[in-house]
């Protein structure tokens, strides 16, 4: 099937927030925080503007409580007295011109005295620096498996090694936007957003309402990768702050510059591995240390360090294992969700640590994944036995065929020998990314998805599940479409809007195909039931009363009430059953095999895992130092792919976000701030900074899956970065340990001699 | 209202061609081209991405080239032709759509007018790769595969 | 804000030296209008649009040179074969500068006044030796580009007067490369720009980023003049540092900046050595 939306998008009729005409909207702006900790001391109103043109939102305007709901209330919707970060909101204004309004932002001054503020997670706090705790770790969490204490101290070999991670900025194209008004006693907010209900829960909390008086609506969002997960609850509040204040819709539109400064990004990272090995390169221990800079608020750091622990071992079998992690508090904007969720961190640590091992061991790096990947019956760091068919040692060498890899080998290592300038080095990645909630989250979640069949005949699908570019409209169409033989014409995507759809969860760690999809799948079966029932009710004649056309099968997938006789039954419905409602519903069930225990680690971490082998080819010019990627092979088992266009479409696009991570994404910070908040000097790559990524899928079908599907989203992010720095240390022989890999840090790594000489 | 913060001068107002037709708008003398468009023209398919001449999502074609509205003061278009993603017929999107040139959408109108650009110029290829024309518009979900392939595939369909 | 719409270059300059005193020439926009919507301060001012001045865009040949028009875009240059095989560092900076939407808006002769020590364009006009002509109501004067530039962001341009051409010699080029290392392939911000040119005038080593002004690099130029031998990058580096003063800032270091240039010149204009292993 073709992308729902895709016509429209393509023709630019889909209209983003900022495209909404609201006649006689005002303007909002935020004023912030210049520095990162500190207590407000003043807030001073330029002379030259009369403010009583403007309407001002503080901390004293909001009705209940001063927090952004999520897992704690450290948050506050706006800076009462101190600040943590700079950039923190502080004061919001909305003025009708939006010119007049982003001008009078600039015309406040918060007057701030500092208090000794962390700028760096890595060093240990000073007792003036703790704002959180006794130490400012906001999450400790712990795997252990086996005894690795013992089997380090018997171990013939230990290698250690110590790797860094950047930020990255989301960079989705349309920047964060909330428009907000008051009807009949219920705030309406419509704008850019993953999780509807994230946004319900805040409002709850921050005012006082109950979810009768709080309706969130999603509009077309241009992009997420994670920025629209726990974000938009803080904007989507200040929206509603002003616009119950104004008395009048108020919309709130973030320029690039600010999105960029303002809001959460990708956690940074330090990973310490200490491995014990044998002379044939069979892991023995893994002792794992990983740490997260979370930045001034928890948001959803505890969460991100969990999947960063899970995956922190890599998809190998090893029977000791201890993975400790934190998150520590630092005084720049809350780090948060992206594509990868903590994953991508510590795959980067374990899989260029796997090449570290290889070159100290004097071994082929394919050689050693190839020992030590996870076969089915072996087990993941939490216990986790995987037997669920997938061979991932045929991953691995789909990846290696296809990018002709031992050759590249031979012929890149003669170019080296000869070329002056260049240097050509392949390397690669194995990884794994756990898809859904992890543990009990999915059961916690509790999601819920309607599909309602229309009086006109059609269905509408209805949940709460965003389409943000990653095609979730097009897979429930798809499914909808499957299970009640249904032409594209008769099914509607309902808009995300929680005043009709149900909860079903946010649209987040790549569950929406796998796992929403397949409760959409069941509530077009209790449509149909439904809808069947009432027929037989009322006897309808023959003729009309759809008859099974295969009685024989009992199989739900092949019931025939479908297609027009679907439509008839449905139209057939209202007419019995005028200005009801028919709806079909479906609620998330556990799978019964999956068994997780939060305090212990130990467990089912996911019910399925995409597993994966990338391939990174490059050139680097020693001119320059510059890292070109000249050929990138990605290839992942990932259950069934429901749809090649946009499965392809999301690996490829997840790899090219994974380059520039890898190679451009670099931050300049001052103070806790991003100094580098323009596109201009925040790099992302253009079509001419990548190669065509060559994407290949194996398909074993995952029993829970929508039609034996696994989550995909994240997985591409984990990794490219990996794969390029290990193809770097083949091309010249240096073990780069941190990304960015700029050309000004390899050229340092080359020529260490140079940063003597000053 | 102190005169430091006053609006700006008194309105303009000039005649362009709009996607085919001529045109007269009024407009303060400091609104970009993408201003005029989106906010007083109601013409919202041009979408800001960065305001800064780099993500290319405001592109629209005037005289027949592609540039980034968000650098055009309006003033400068007065007499010009200037086209936008709402001259374009749906119709002629196929290949876009079938090869996953759009994703999350916000920087595909941009990207489908740098593209019917080197559509309208197949000659352009001889002198520049597409991977190069198309290096003006950002776009963060597809990694480019997508619409270069769909601009691949439009070439070859407008040459057959 | 103000804007002045000229018909053509006599009412501009007319303006210029008149009412429109103090006006700011706008051309391609492309520099002036990034983040203007934040630029509160930039729209109390007064803009003189040339736009309309169609008279400054075309480009023309004489016998002994080529004349770029103060209104010529890269794109103007990008695409036209001419100069391509004559002034092919032209073509080469033009169309490194953004990407196409950038260059269809442009101008050469707005590179130069916005005198931005990275501008993609200016080195290789400095090395092609380019006379600026400046045009006033007055009367018109000409400036070596090479000395036209008296600190960052200064220059000898009156406010009364317009760039009207950009004229260039047509001499035998016996070596021509422009190097441009940005921090990705396209849409870049040059950290290091170097153009080199060789004629019968002599040796031409103009750097971009490497000091407050895009500037000639005398030292440099000497020792290709006396066929110095050079055996590691490192022995450049201190005519570089004699030529440039390249600073740490949010796209680069100055430690990177010189090495790489001296790394350019050392493989790919003296090539008397090999790249140590």
């Amino acid at each position: 099937m073709q992308r729902m939306e895709g016509l429209s998008k393509l023709s630019g009729r889909e209209q983003y927030v900022d495209d909404l005409p609201v006649p006689g909207c005002l303007w909002g702006a935020t004023v912030r925080s210049p520095a990162a900790r500190g207590r407000i001391r003043e807030i001073r109103f330029s002379e030259e503007f009369d403010w009583d043109e403007f309407v001002i939102v503080d901390a004293g305007d909001i009705p209940a409580s001063n927090t952004i709901y999520l897992m704690e209330e450290d948050q506050p919707v706006l800076a009462d007295g101190v600040v943590r970060h700079v950039h923190e909101p502080v004061l919001l204004l909305a003025h009708p011109s939006r010119d007049m309004a982003r001008r009078g932002a600039t015309a406040v001054e918060v007057i701030v005295d500092p208090e000794p503020a962390v700028l760096d997670f890595r060093l240990p706090p000073d007792p003036a620096q703790i704002q959180y705790g006794v130490d400012n770790v906001l999450k400790h969490l712990r795997i252990e498996k086996g005894d690795v204490e013992k089997a380090l101290a018997a171990a013939p070999i230990v290698i250690e090694g110590v790797y860094e991670t950047g930020s990255q900025e989301h960079v989705y194209l349309e920047t964060q936007g909330m428009l907000a008004w008051e009807e009949d006693g219920v705030i309406t907010v419509q704008g850019s957003m993953q999780c509807p209900y994230y946004i319900v829960d805040a409002f709850k909390k921050a005012l006082g309402r109950d979810e009768s008086q709080i309706r969130i609506v999603q509009t077309p969002t241009g992009g997420g990768f994670g920025g629209k997960e726990e974000f938009p609850s803080g904007i989507a509040l200040h929206a509603a702050l002003l616009a119950l204040k104004a008395g009048n819709p108020v919309k709130l539109v973030y320029e690039r510059g600010e999105d960029m400064a303002a809001t959460t990004k990708r956690h940074p990272s330090r990973v310490r591995h200490r491995t014990a090995v044998d002379e044939d390169g069979r892991l023995l221990a893994q002792d794992i240390e990983v740490l997260l800079d979370g930045g001034a608020y928890v948001t959803l750091s505890p969460v991100v360090l969990s999947r960063a622990i899970i995956h922190a071992g890599g998809p190998y079998q090893c029977d000791n294992v201890r993975i400790d992690g934190r998150a520590q508090l630092s005084n720049s904007v809350p780090f948060g969700a992206f594509r990868g969720f903590g994953a991508p961190q510590s795959l980067f640590a374990v899989e260029r640590h796997m090449d570290v091992i290889a070159d100290r061991l004097g071994m082929d790096p394919v050689a050693l994944r190839r020992r030590n990947l996870i076969r089915d019956g072996d087990s993941t760091a939490t216990g986790q036995i995987i037997e669920d068919g997938a061979d991932r040692i045929e991953v691995l060498d789909t990846a290696l065929r296809l990018s002709d890899y031992e050759a590249k080998i031979e012929s890149h290592t003669e170019f080296n020998r000869t070329s002056q300038t260049k240097r050509r080095g392949i390397g690669l990645a194995t990884f794994y990314h756990g898809a859904g909630f992890t543990g009990g989250g999915e059961v916690y979640l509790d999601s819920a998805a309607h599909v309602a069949g229309l009086p006109d005949g059609g269905v509408e699908v209805r949940t709460a599940s965003v389409e943000m570019g990653q095609g979730a409209l097009t897979i429930f169409a798809q499914v909808v479409a499957a299970r009640l033989g249904l032409s594209v014409e008769h099914i509607r995507i309902g808009a995300p809007d929680t005043a009709i759809v149900p909860n079903s969860g946010p649209t987040v760690a790549s569950r929406t195909s796998m796992i929403v999809a397949g409760l959409v799948e069941r509530a077009c079966d209790d449509l149909r039931d439904q809808v069947r029932r009432s027929a037989a009710e009322v006897a309808e004649p023959a003729g009309e009363l759809p008859e099974p056309a295969n009685t024989a099968s009992a199989d739900a997938a092949v019931q025939p009430l479908e297609g027009d006789t679907m439509v008839r039954a449905i139209t057939g419905w209202h007419a019995r059953n005028p200005g009801q409602e028919l709806i079909g519903k479906a609620r998330y069930i556990k799978p019964e095999n999956i068994e997780w225990d939060d305090e212990t680690y130990r467990g089912d971490a996911y019910g399925s895992f995409a597993w994966a082998a990338y391939v990174a080819d490059v050139e680097i010019d020693l001119l320059t130092f510059g890292v070109e990627v000249r050929d990138f092979v990605a290839v992942q088992e990932v259950g069934k792919v429901l749809n090649e266009t946009l499965a392809r479409g999301q690996i490829q696009g997840g790899v090219v976000q994974g380059i520039g991570w890898a190679l451009l994404e670099d931050f300049v910070w001052r103070d806790g701030a991003m100094l580098n908040n323009q596109l201009t000097n925040y790099i992302i790559p253009t079509s001419d900074d990548v190669p065509p990524i060559r994407v290949a899928f194996l398909e074993v079908p995952y029993a829970f899956g929508t039609w034996g599907c696994k989550g995909i989203g994240e997985l591409p992010m984990d990794g490219p970065a990996p794969a390029i720095l290990n193809a770097v240390a083949m091309a010249l022989g240096v073990q780069a340990t941190s990304v960015p890999l700029t050309p000004e840090r390899l050229m340092l790594l080359v020529h260490p001699e140079l940063e003597r000489a000053g | 209202m102190n005169a430091a913060v006053e609006r700006g001068g008194t309105m303009i107002s000039i005649e362009f061609t709009l996607n085919g037709d001529t045109v007269s708008v009024e407009f303060d003398p400091r609104d970009r081209l993408l201003d005029t468009l989106r906010y007083t023209l109601g013409l919202t398919g041009t979408k800001e991405g960065c305001g800064e001449g780099e993500c290319g999502a405001c592109t629209v074609l005037i005289d027949g080239l592609p540039v980034d509205s968000c650098l055009v003061p309006t003033y400068q278009v007065r007499g010009r032709r200037v086209d936008t993603i709402e001259s374009v017929d749906g119709g002629t999107l196929g290949a876009f759509l079938e090869g996953g040139a759009t994703q999350c959408g916000a920087c595909t109108p941009g990207v489908v007018m740098t593209a019917r650009w080197i559509l309208a110029n197949p000659d352009l290829r001889r002198t520049h790769r597409l991977r190069e024309l198309m290096a003006g518009n950002l776009c963060r979900c597809t990694g480019y595969d997508g619409i270069i392939d769909s601009i691949e595939e439009g070439l070859k369909e407008s040459q057959s | 804000m103000n804007v002045l719409l000229p018909g053509d270059l006599r009412q501009a300059l007319d303006m210029l030296s008149g009412d429109g005193s103090g006006a700011i020439p706008i051309a391609g926009g492309t520099d002036l209008l990034v983040h203007w919507p934040q630029h509160s301060e930039a729209h109390a001012r007064t803009y003189l649009d040339l736009s309309a001045l169609s008279e400054l865009r075309p480009v023309t040949w004489t016998d002994d040179e080529l004349i770029l028009g103060g209104l010529t875009t890269f794109w103007d240059i990008v695409q036209d074969p001419r100069a391509a095989v004559e002034f092919p560092l032209l073509r080469e900076a033009g169309r490194q500068v953004g990407a196409v939407q950038i260059q269809a808006r442009g101008t050469w002769a707005g590179n130069v006044v916005n005198a931005s020590p990275a501008a993609d364009g200016v080195p290789v006009l400095m090395a092609y030796d380019a006379t600026l002509v400046l045009e006033s109501s007055q009367g018109s004067e000409t400036a070596a580009l090479s000395d036209f530039y008296v600190g960052y962001k200064e220059m000898k341009r009156r406010p009364d007067q317009l760039i009207t051409q950009i004229r260039l010699p047509r001499r035998e080029h016996t070596f021509q490369r422009f190097f441009k290392v940005g921090s990705r392939r396209a849409q870049a911000i040059a950290k290091v720009g170097l153009a080199v040119v060789n004629s019968k005038a002599g040796w031409r080593v103009v750097a971009g980023s490497m000091a407050p002004t895009v500037c000639r690099c005398p030292s440099i130029e000497a020792l290709l003049e006396s066929g110095a031998l050079i055996e590691a990058p490192e022995d450049l580096l201190s005519a570089v540092r004699s030529d440039v003063s390249p600073i740490d800032d949010i796209r680069s270091s100055a430690h990177y900046r010189e090495h790489v240039m001296a790394r350019l010149l050392f493989s790919e204009v003296f090539k008397s050595g090999q790249l140590p292993r």
